[in-house]
């Protein structure tokens, strides 16, 4: 019962966005019925198509992850894109670079490397958090832009195929690879898995119990001897981990390589789905399956009903608009216990 | 004293206000006459800010009408309140900190040039005017933060009375002020009041009813139960009709058994948060089985001293000695894990996390030891458990262990706070303002809770703006001026007079 | 005299910044004339957009909105003043299209912060991501305008010889700027709407109490200063870019919102701020000219965004923002 009420808001959301978007949709010239139909078959009919919103729907689960642990300690991290990005960058770099490994050790290795850079990437901006008060949506979104020069840098320059016109990393080796098996994506296996993990801790362990009271109220966390700078950076690193598993998976496990310009936009794809989910981790899995659907069938609407791809971005903008707009929030939140999101307070203080 | 046949400076007839289930006002009444000092008094919660805020506009009354000299107004925002000559002193100051006293009493208001410009020189010799004409003198190009509280109480009367109002409303405006600072404001409002204005006061302070008002009005749990001329009675009375039975006024104690030295702080010199100096070569010992009571205006260094000895501010120099290890320069964890247990003043902002549940603020200092968390995995059975226990013995009133802690009245918060910090096995107790803002009940509650500390032997270090709670509680008291302990004694050898003399030019 | 000298000496770090900047562009300018003034000129030009960002900004945070939708407002703005330009071929109305597309955002953001009383930063990242999204959708590639705003020369000065190529050579919105911020420091510091607006920033309370509605000052201000944020869109696909394209802003809404605050959200500050950022950007062009970093050219793209989050952890902490920004006001 208490699941269905929280669905309610998300719920009522995305219906209302789809009715706006219908109506742009019909302003255009194009039939919204032959739109959504075709948006329903693409992403849900066979199970390859199935397979494939699956396997759009990883790097979102991962990029809401990030965001929504980021939410739960009280920072708002727009760097996913970034994170994302290096995380994808070096999983391909370590892809191929290393020859030899049996696959259950090059793989996950790779994996963790990425990881590792997206977490590094996350930490950045935690630590001049926690040590200089720099408001952290500046300097994620500054990141991201620096990632991507960098990323570009790095593959023109170093890890560049000799003889590929294209600027990109080489093809990763086949010990590298997360496979499909048959239309189910391992990658998205594995997402899930970092779902319900972090669930777990955030409400099960003295960490994640740290992270949501500094999200909370950090002037009583610290009272009560929690290091509010340390969870700072903490939370910062682990969404940005996250954000590189997310990216590593994209590589390992569907494009075999890094390409720059892939990926667009996940990065505020993640905020989306977190508010969708309540920053709930467990909520993120269905959210990310949503608007992965809508990805997935972009061009298939664009095909069928003649409708620009783009109009999937415009209906997530308004899933945002109406997930954040708080009256409806507060009118079927009067009594919930819980966590209403508020980052605005902590701004311009250090 | 009154004239009975003018009509009536302000009167408020059939007022109610519920904010959702809560009634906060429920069918008030009230009457004041031109030139009158009326009394508003009751306890914490029982109604009356929420009738003063009704009456300056900034809520709007469910039912019920307001008139002014007999005609009915209608007032739906502050704007509308100033129109109507009214004007309030707030409990908590309504000024810019970082503006001039000219700025904050004009704005709004402001005298202008061409332009649109603000014309800054008009304004400021109409200020000074002001102030002599009243006896509240400032200077008009002080910066409000930088001046002291008893001073900026006077930039707050200045703003209604800039606007000309004929009814002033002061909401607890002597909860600040050392006790001659509180003469001084009572003189001002006698010639208020001589010269005309009506003047509303809220307190809790009986012996200010006593002492200035005409009339006083008693209300309870959003309730009149009674007007009557303060001449006619007592504070045995008045406490009766504020609480709805007859209140012990003073906690009984027995004599206090001090033990050896628990906590010494030495020169102890702190910077606040515009690295001022705060506490300038700060020293006090503190005893297990004593109450020490520090008295002081805000401002003078208690907040600092309170967080160095905690761990949430550094010291610049000197030493705090706990059982003669040094804390100074330890975590907050780590003194917690001393012995150290601390009620913090503002118990919203520092003291609870309002939206954990009720059981998981009850082991906020504690979640991390065993039994409430093996190995970093939290125990939940352990922590329901202890949060029952607190809850029965502290009596708590919630509905569930399991609600969250914003729920909760200001009195139960308290009671939360205070049950967590006493139930933490600790040497040394922090109480800062521990009963500000909370019932009576609650109040007897948790002076007897301080007083069975100090006789199980803890240290109590109590930091309080209520002199008469300093008084009444502690076994030795300290006066705080300007970051110094400018003297200490048992409380028997303290004046009331010679305290507030000492808190306001740190001799007497 | 004397009061002189002491600010100079209190000002020494920046006065060395300054002429370190300067040597260094003549340097980079291969000590000649031409290029050099053209740097400074850039910078100017480049600074225009960020300074009217960060003027945005400020009207907003001094009255205690936090608005990080400048991005958005500036990129819908950009993409609508094309539009508008490329339809009906007047370049003013483009012009008054973008101002009053900024408008209508503020106006938003306002619907969404002060009478929803909803979180201010979720409320500017809509902004973001809707316009964003929408405007990825609108345009359509292949529209052009016929020609920029025109460069006017205000006679005389203009012929002094590099102050007079960097100061009076330049295009309506770049002038504009400039007496903007003039403007703006006198209504903020001098005249009753400045002190109310600040007041409402500090302790919005404290105004209501005295009859500030503090609702309809928020209002005003995020809706003036959302029309500022539509000029500065109008400037970059009206008169730096002449055409549109996809995400053209780029980052600069969030490098204004560093500009406001190395400003000490002061507008004088705030230009300077903006000219040293504008200084960045106006030198990566020579950087390429030069033929420094060749090779490496994301490094200098690189540069805006490193010195934007420098200066964030090297100032944010010690700048006072005003001090009610981020609350939601309310009277109950």
């Amino acid at each position: 019962m208490k699941i269905l009420r929280s669905a309610l808001v998300p719920i009522i959301a995305v219906v209302l966005a789809l009715l706006v978007g219908a109506l742009l949709i019909q302003l255009s010239g194009s039939s919204p019925r032959e739109a959504y139909a075709a948006l329903f078959e693409g992403s849900y009919m066979g199970w390859e198509n199935f397979g494939t919103t699956l396997e759009k729907a990883t790097p979102l689960i991962m990029g809401g992850l990030a965001v929504a642990f980021a939410f739960k300690g009280g920072l708002f991290n727009i760097g996913g894109q970034g994170q994302l990005l290096f995380g994808a960058l070096i999983a391909g770099a370590a892809g191929y670079g290393f020859s030899g490994l049996p696959w259950i050790i090059h793989m996950p290795v790779a994996l963790l490397l990425g990881a590792a850079a997206g977490a590094a990437w996350g930490a950045i901006p935690g630590v001049l958090k926690a040590t200089r008060g720099a408001h952290e949506v500046i300097t994620t979104i500054m990141l991201n832009f620096v990632a991507a020069n960098m990323a570009e840098w790095l593959c023109t320059k170093v890890w560049r195929k000799p003889g590929d016109i294209l600027v990109r990393t080489p093809l990763i080796e086949e010990s590298a690879e997360i496979p499909t098996f048959g239309n189910l994506p391992l990658g998205f296996l594995i997402a899930v898995a970092f779902a319900f993990a972090m669930w777990y801790l955030l409400q099960k362990t003295t960490f994640g119990f740290e992270v949501r009271s500094v999200g909370l109220n950090p002037n009583a966390a610290s009272y009560a001897g929690i290091s509010t700078k340390r969870i700072v950076i903490l939370t910062m690193t682990i969404s940005g981990f996250l954000a590189g598993i997310g990216g590593s998976i994209e590589t390992l496990g569907v494009v075999g390589r890094y390409e720059p310009g892939f990926n667009a936009g996940l990065g505020f794809d993640g905020i989306t789905i977190a508010l969708l989910a309540r920053t709930n981790p467990i909520a993120v899995i269905p959210a990310a399956v949503l608007i992965a659907s809508m990805d997935a069938s972009a061009s298939l609407m664009q095909f069928k009903a003649g409708v620009a791809p783009e109009i999937t971005d415009v209906i997530e903008a308004l899933i945002l608009l109406f997930v954040a707009t708080p009256i409806i929030v507060r009118w079927f939140f009067k009594n919930k216990q819980g966590e209403e999101v508020s980052f605005g307070a902590n701004w311009g203080s250090s | 004293m009154s004239t009975q046949q003018a009509p009536l400076a302000l009167e408020a007839e059939g007022i109610c206000k519920k904010f959702g289930t809560l009634v906060a006002n429920d069918e008030v009444n009230l009457k004041v006459e031109k030139g009158q000092i009326h009394a508003l008094l009751g306890e914490n919660g029982a109604g009356k800010s929420t009738l003063v805020n009704i009456l300056f506009g900034l809520y709007k009354a469910d039912q019920g009408e307001v008139r002014i000299s007999g005609e009915k107004v209608e007032m739906n925002s502050p704007h509308d309140a100033i129109n109507n000559k009214i004007g309030m002193v707030h409990q908590h100051f309504q000024l810019v900190p970082v503006l001039s006293v000219t700025e904050n009493i004009v704005l709004g208001d402001e005298p202008t040039s061409k332009g649109g410009a603000l014309d800054f020189e008009k304004a400021a010799a109409e200020v000074s005017e002001l102030g002599k004409r009243y006896g509240l003198e400032v200077d008009p190009r002080a910066i409000v933060e930088d001046l002291p509280i008893g001073y900026q109480q006077r930039v707050e009367i200045l703003r209604s009375l800039y606007r000309q109002a004929d009814v002033l409303i002061l909401d607890e405006p002597t909860a600040v002020l050392t006790p001659q600072e509180t003469d001084h404001l009572l003189d001002v409002l006698r010639g208020l009041a001589a010269e005309g204005v009506s003047i509303i006061f809220i307190t809790h302070k009986l012996r200010e009813v006593l002492a200035i008002a005409d009339q006083v009005t008693v209300m309870r749990q959003g309730k009149v139960v009674g007007s009557t001329d303060p001449k006619e009675t007592n504070e045995e009375g008045l406490a009766e009709m504020m609480v709805g039975r007859s209140v012990v006024l003073r906690v009984a104690k027995s004599e206090a058994t001090p033990g050896d030295t628990i906590l010494s702080i030495k020169d102890l010199n702190v910077l606040d948060d515009r690295s001022q100096p705060a506490l300038r070569d700060f020293s006090l010992d503190v005893q297990k089985g004593e109450i020490f009571g520090i008295a002081g205006v805000e401002g003078n260094g208690q907040r600092e001293l309170v967080e160095a000895i905690t761990g949430l501010r550094s010291a610049v120099s000197g030493s705090i000695l706990m059982n003669g290890k040094e804390m100074s320069g330890s975590t907050a964890r780590e003194i917690s894990e001393e012995g150290i247990s601390h009620i913090p003043e503002n118990r919203e902002k520092h003291g609870l996390v309002g939206p954990h549940s009720v059981a998981d603020n009850l082991v906020l200092n504690r979640y991390f030891h065993s039994p409430f968390a093996s190995r970093g995995i939290r125990q939940t059975t352990a922590i329901n458990d202890e949060a029952s226990h607190l809850v029965e013995k502290f009596d708590v009133r919630t509905a569930s262990i399991h609600n969250p802690a914003r729920t909760l009245s200001g009195g139960n918060k308290q009671k939360v706070i205070a049950a967590r910090e006493l139930s933490h096995d600790s040497e040394l107790l922090l109480a800062a303002q521990p009963t500000r803002g909370i019932d009576v009940g609650s109040i007897e509650f948790i002076h007897q809770q301080l007083v069975n500390q100090r006789d199980s032997g803890v240290a109590v270090l109590l930091v309080s703006a209520e002199l008469d709670e300093i008084l009444s509680l502690s076994d030795r008291i300290g006066v705080i001026y300007q970051g110094q302990l400018v003297a200490i004694a048992p409380t028997e050898e303290f004046t009331r007079t010679q305290i507030g003399r000492l808190m306001t030019s740190g001799s007497d | 005299m004397n009061s002189l000298l002491q600010r100079i000496i209190r000002l020494r770090w920046w006065i060395l910044t300054f002429l370190g900047i300067i040597a260094f562009t003549i340097f980079a300018g291969d000590f000649r004339l031409d290029p050099t003034t053209a740097i400074f000129a850039a910078t100017l030009r480049h600074s225009t957009p960020l300074v009217l960002g960060a003027l945005c900004g400020m009207l907003c945070e001094r009255s205690g909105v936090i608005n990080i939708g400048i991005e958005g407002q500036m990129l819908m703005s950009a993409f609508v003043g094309f539009s508008v330009t490329s339809t009906t071929s007047s370049l003013y109305l483009g012009v008054a299209a973008g101002l009053a597309c900024g408008m209508l955002m503020g106006a938003a953001l306002g619907g969404l912060t002060v009478s929803l009383q909803g979180d201010q930063i979720i409320a500017g990242t809509v902004l973001n991501i809707a316009a964003l999204g929408l405007t990825s959708f609108l345009y359509t590639p292949g529209e052009t305008i016929h020609s920029k705003t025109p460069r006017i020369d205000i006679g005389p000065l203009a012929d002094i010889p590099v102050i007079g190529t960097i100061f009076f050579s330049n295009q309506p919105l770049t002038y504009f700027s400039l007496l903007l911020v003039g403007i703006i420091w006198y209504a903020l510091f001098k005249t009753t709407w400045g002190l109310r607006t600040r007041a409402i920033g500090e302790h919005p309370s404290a105004a209501e109490t005295v009859g500030v509605s503090v609702a309809k000052m928020r209002y005003l201000n995020l809706i003036i200063g959302g029309g500022i944020a539509g000029l500065a869109g109008a400037y970059l696909s009206l008169e730096a870019v002449g055409s549109f394209e996809r995400n053209m802003t780029n980052g600069k809404g969030f490098v204004a919102l560093a500009v406001m605050i190395f400003g000490r959200w002061n507008p004088v500050g705030a230009w300077g701020a903006a000219l040293l950022f504008g200084y960045t950007n106006a030198i990566q062009t020579q950087f390429q000219f030069r033929g420094w970093l060749t090779g490496h050219p994301q490094f200098i793209g690189m540069i805006p965004f490193i010195v934007t989050i420098v200066v964030l952890a090297g100032f944010v902490g010690k700048a006072r923002a005003p001090a009610a920004i981020g609350q939601p006001y309310t009277r109950e």
